[in-house]
């Protein structure tokens, strides 16, 4: 019976080999492709549960992970929720990393960024567990606060730039949502969270100060007028612009009147500085048929029209219209019409012209930084475009100190410090709705701090609120913020 | 001359065997919950005291039963306590839902009657008086479940018998009741089945009436089929039988008359019965739509653990069904990763070619006969089970030996290996020894035994 029990052992042989093989097929060469499946939960609960980096403002975390004795191992916690729910976003085993940094930069917090290839190897052969990169923020978390404390309940936004660098010292977003809520392992709620956020009508989600619907900047886009003209070489701030009390669009019965229908100078031939200081609308209206559409659309586009930045955050092109006639031409230059903007560009507006005329790009990210804090890599400014001249942006900061000192804008005043600045008061929709603007920059002699604010109406009926009223001093308090700091 | 019996070897593998086993333990419950177990240096006392305590028994009834067997038993049925608890640790954070406790008494349990086999059976030879016994109980065992009150349904096949809170799986316990049936009755039958018959196409074909034991092992592992829904037991069954039958006779033609009663049983199995069916289907494409996630939950768990696993304690293991039973290769090919499986499946070959070697050794049939089908069933349940899990055939149930938590299957498994090593220690005793041991024995069974023996 030895020779059948010989052959058997060779069958068994055989059979074994066929589990060697089948394993070694399965866990060597289809490796790979099983774990790129999308519904291996494995890899999803092996991505989500890693130690992800912290986000810094300032050396406090307010986005970091925490270890927990769940099956996800760790949850991800925002300390401040209120302030920055739009620059961290937030990081949901559902969801996935959603929008903010958390989306944008998740590769980097997750710490299988390409960049960390050699980090990550040096890992492995030291047997240290990964660990994503640390971000430090460029916001400043007093210019941040002020702006939520002014802000307040209103729906809207405020950016604050350094002017010298680009650095984005503050970016709010108003209604603001919980970011805890939606990273939370208790995925029932997550869900029911998520879901109340999605239906919101006042869209919580939306970071209104770079990616969300574009807003008419209204008397805001004077500057860009303002700039086009004294680029031009054909105007100074003291030219007499026609200004009447009311200016009939060219080839068109409609007139365009003044803002309550307020006279901006007695002779109706205001300066452009005194056009600047009162935000006269006829003599802006006149003057873009003075300019002409690509010269407008040429200087907003040296402000940075038309770029899609990344901050790393996406930010929404801000367009001027492509295709234009004589009356809406006109309505550009008081920046109704098709003129859309972000936040974001309007204070890259107002930094330019502080900056002497040139615009840095605008960033959110210090430094990246290690495991234990060390700088991995620094944001080193850059130069977005040459705006405007050095005399314009002289010219153009005379004129806006103005506009504080004596104009619409005199809630903007800081105690001490001279402030430069321009008001808006943007219609939308049929209903004479307005959002509130305000944009300007201190001190005006040594620029440290630009800022943009929108409030959004609270009703589609107009209700009186300006620019200068509304917007102003939520600008005062960042402004006054950015300058003790 | 002296022989060497092997014990010293077997003790310091035992002692090795233990020391992985509490490693791996302490190592588990370090990396899930980052502390030593509780209680943990009496469990690991209590397993190598069980493990010792069958060695003793060796030095004392079989002190020259194979020193590899022990050793190797120890090792996975230690592993698999440590990988059941690990599961346990998921279950119930924070403490255990008790499935590993209970395994461990188990274990203990197995162990003592492993013990009571090796005391108790002294001459693995007078089993063969029960060859019908035997294969009676292996019927009534193989029945129980059907007892209405007794018998329970689940996961669609009715394999368990519950009494009180004890469920048990009697098929486990019935295949060692049919290797020593078919052991006995070949030993006895093999010559008629092997030397008359017709020659066909370079085939013996058999004489009809002696194809009858054939078709009816293949009627009652299609009745257990039927009845039990249980391919994999059916499989099994009928797997032993054919291959004892091929190493009694030493004829081909009953491999080529098994596997066609087989293949013919399968397909017909799959016309009739829609479980079959998805089984297939979830053979062909794990990740079909519509169908059980199963097999599709263990590939992407054996693929996480990849060449290196992802450590003990460390992987996901629990997100695949049954991760401690019937699917516990794939928790270790997920945590030890395939260099851990190719470990694992090297210690059952091993284990199943010391089997195979005793076999050899073995200085009769009904020896030989009932070692072959031990080792046999050891190694085709493992290729059927894992054999699923890796797609190389379509996924039955079936528990893995010694690593799976059952206390069935365990209890069995050990039965298994007191038999090998019983006949181990027979086949690989030195003659002298073997002649002064068997003067002491009855006459006229003396005279027998060794009628047979020049038989063959």
């Amino acid at each position: 019976m030895n020779t059948p029990i010989r052959r058997l052992a060779v069958v068994i042989f055989v059979m074994f080999t066929a589990l060697l093989m089948a394993s070694t097929w399965i866990q060597f060469v289809q490796a790979d492709d099983l774990r790129e499946r999308a519904d291996n939960r494995r890899t999803l609960i092996d991505t989500y549960s890693r130690d992800r980096g912290a986000i810094l403002v300032d050396g406090t975390a307010v986005a970091r992970s925490e270890p927990t004795n769940d099956e996800l191992r760790w949850l991800r916690v925002y300390d401040s929720p209120n302030r920055y729910a739009h620059i961290t976003g937030y990081y949901s085993f559902i969801y996935g990393a959603g929008a903010g940094l958390e989306r944008t930069t998740n590769s980097l917090l997750a710490g299988t960024d390409d960049s960390l290839f050699y980090q990550r190897l040096a890992d492995v052969l030291t047997g240290r567990p990964a660990t994503g990169t640390n971000l430090e923020l460029t916001i400043d978390p007093a210019v941040q606060q002020a702006a939520v404390d002014a802000l307040g309940d209103r729906r809207g936004a405020a950016v604050a730039l350094d002017p010298r660098t680009g650095a984005i010292l503050a970016m709010v977003s108003r209604p603001a949502y919980d970011p805890n809520a939606l990273s939370s392992h208790n995925l029932t709620a997550v869900e029911q969270a998520y879901e109340q956020l999605a239906a919101d009508p006042e869209r919580p989600l939306v970071n209104r100060a770079i990616g969300g619907d574009l807003y008419p900047p209204g008397s805001v886009f004077k500057l860009v007028t303002a700039a086009a003209a004294l680029e031009s070489g054909d105007f100074e701030p003291d030219t007499e612009l026609e200004g009447p009390l009311t200016y009939t669009l060219p080839g068109t019965s409609t007139d365009l009147p003044n803002f309550q229908g307020a006279a901006c100078d007695p002779e109706g031939r205001p300066t452009l500085a005194v056009s600047i200081q009162v935000s006269c609308n006829t003599s802006f209206a006149w003057l873009a048929g003075e300019l002409g559409a690509d010269a407008l659309r040429e200087q907003a586009e040296d402000f940075g029209f038309g770029q899609a930045l990344e901050v790393p955050l996406p930010v929404t092109p801000s367009t001027y219209p492509a295709e234009l006639d004589e009356p809406q031409l006109a309505l550009t230059g008081i920046g109704q019409h098709d003129v859309r903007v972000t936040p974001l560009q309007v204070a890259m507006m107002a930094a330019g012209i502080a900056n002497d005329g040139v615009v840095m790009t605008p960033y959110l990210i210090e430094t990246l930084r290690g495991a234990d804090l060390e700088v991995v890599d620094q944001t080193s400014p850059r130069t977005l475009s040459r705006a405007v001249s050095q005399s314009t942006a002289q010219e153009l900061t005379e004129m806006m100190t103005m506009v504080v000192q004596r104009g619409s804008g005199q809630l903007a005043q800081v105690p001490g410090v001279e402030v430069a600045g321009k008001t808006g008061t943007a219609e939308y929709g049929a209903q004479g709705g307005a959002h509130a603007w305000f944009t300007g920059f201190a001190p005006a002699d040594d620029p440290q701090i630009a800022v943009a604010v929108i409030v959004e109406s609270a009703t589609d009926n107009w209700t009186g609120e300006t620019g200068g009223v509304v917007a102003a001093p939520v600008a005062r308090a960042m402004l006054q913020a950015g300058v003790d700091r | 001359m002296r022989v060497r019996s092997g014990r010293t070897i077997e003790l310091l593998l035992i002692l090795l065997a233990v020391g992985i086993v509490a490693l791996a333990y302490a190592n588990v419950n370090l990396a899930a919950v980052g502390r030593l177990p509780e209680h943990a240096w009496w469990h690991v006392a209590g397993f190598g005291g069980l493990a010792l305590t069958l060695h003793l028994v060796l030095r004392w009834r079989a002190r020259y039963a194979d020193p590899l067997m022990l050793p190797i038993a120890t090792l996975l049925n230690g592993l698999g306590l440590v990988m059941i608890h690990r599961i346990d640790l998921v279950s119930a954070p924070g403490g255990t839902s008790g499935v590993a406790d209970r395994q461990l008494i188990w274990t203990g349990l197995s162990v003592v009657i492993a013990a009571a086999v090796l005391i108790l059976v002294r001459d693995h030879r007078v089993l063969r008086r029960y060859t019908y016994i035997a294969m009676a109980a292996a019927f009534l065992l193989l029945l129980l479940p059907m007892v209405p009150g007794l018998g329970v349904e689940e996961y669609g096949a009715r394999l368990w018998i519950r009494v009180g809170p004890f469920s048990f799986q009697p098929g486990e316990v019935a295949k060692i009741g049919l290797a020593i049936f078919f052991a006995g009755y070949l030993v006895s039958t093999r010559d008629a089945l092997s030397l008359v018959g017709r020659r066909v196409l370079g085939l013996q074909l058999p004489r009809g009436r002696d194809l009858g034991p054939i078709l009816v092992a293949w009627l009652l592992s299609m009745l257990i089929l039927v009845l039990q829904r249980d391919l994999g037991a059916s499989l099994l069954y009928f797997g032993l039988f054919v291959a004892m039958l091929y190493v009694a006779t030493e004829r081909t033609s009953w491999i080529v008359i098994g596997l066609s009663l087989f293949l013919g049983g399968a397909l017909l199995a799959w016309q009739l019965f829609t479980h079959v069916q998805s089984r297939v289907t979830l053979w062909l494409d794990p990740f079909a739509a519509g169908q059980s996630d199963q097999v599709a939950k263990g590939l992407m768990g054996l693929a996480h653990g990849g060449i290196f696993g992802t450590g003990l304690g460390e992987g996901y293991p629990y997100l695949t069904y049954f991760a401690n039973s019937d699917y516990i290769i794939g928790s270790f090919g997920e945590e030890l990763g395939l260099v851990g499986l190719f470990a694992i499946l090297l210690l059952y070959a091993l284990l199943v070619e010391r089997g195979l070697r005793t076999a050899i050794g073995a200085r009769e049939g009904f020896g030989k006969l009932l070692a072959v089908g031990l080792s046999f069933t050891v190694a085709l349940q493992i290729f059927v089970i894992v054999g699923g899990i890796t797609r190389v055939i379509p996924l039955t149930g079936l528990t893995t030996p010694f690593l799976s938590a059952g206390g069935s299957s365990l209890l069995a498994n050990w039965i298994i290996v007191a038999l090998l090593l019983r006949i181990s220690d027979h086949a690989r005793r030195p003659v002298s020894e073997r002649r002064q041991n068997e003067s002491r024995q009855n006459e006229s069974r003396q005279t027998r035994t060794t009628e047979q023996e020049v038989g063959r």
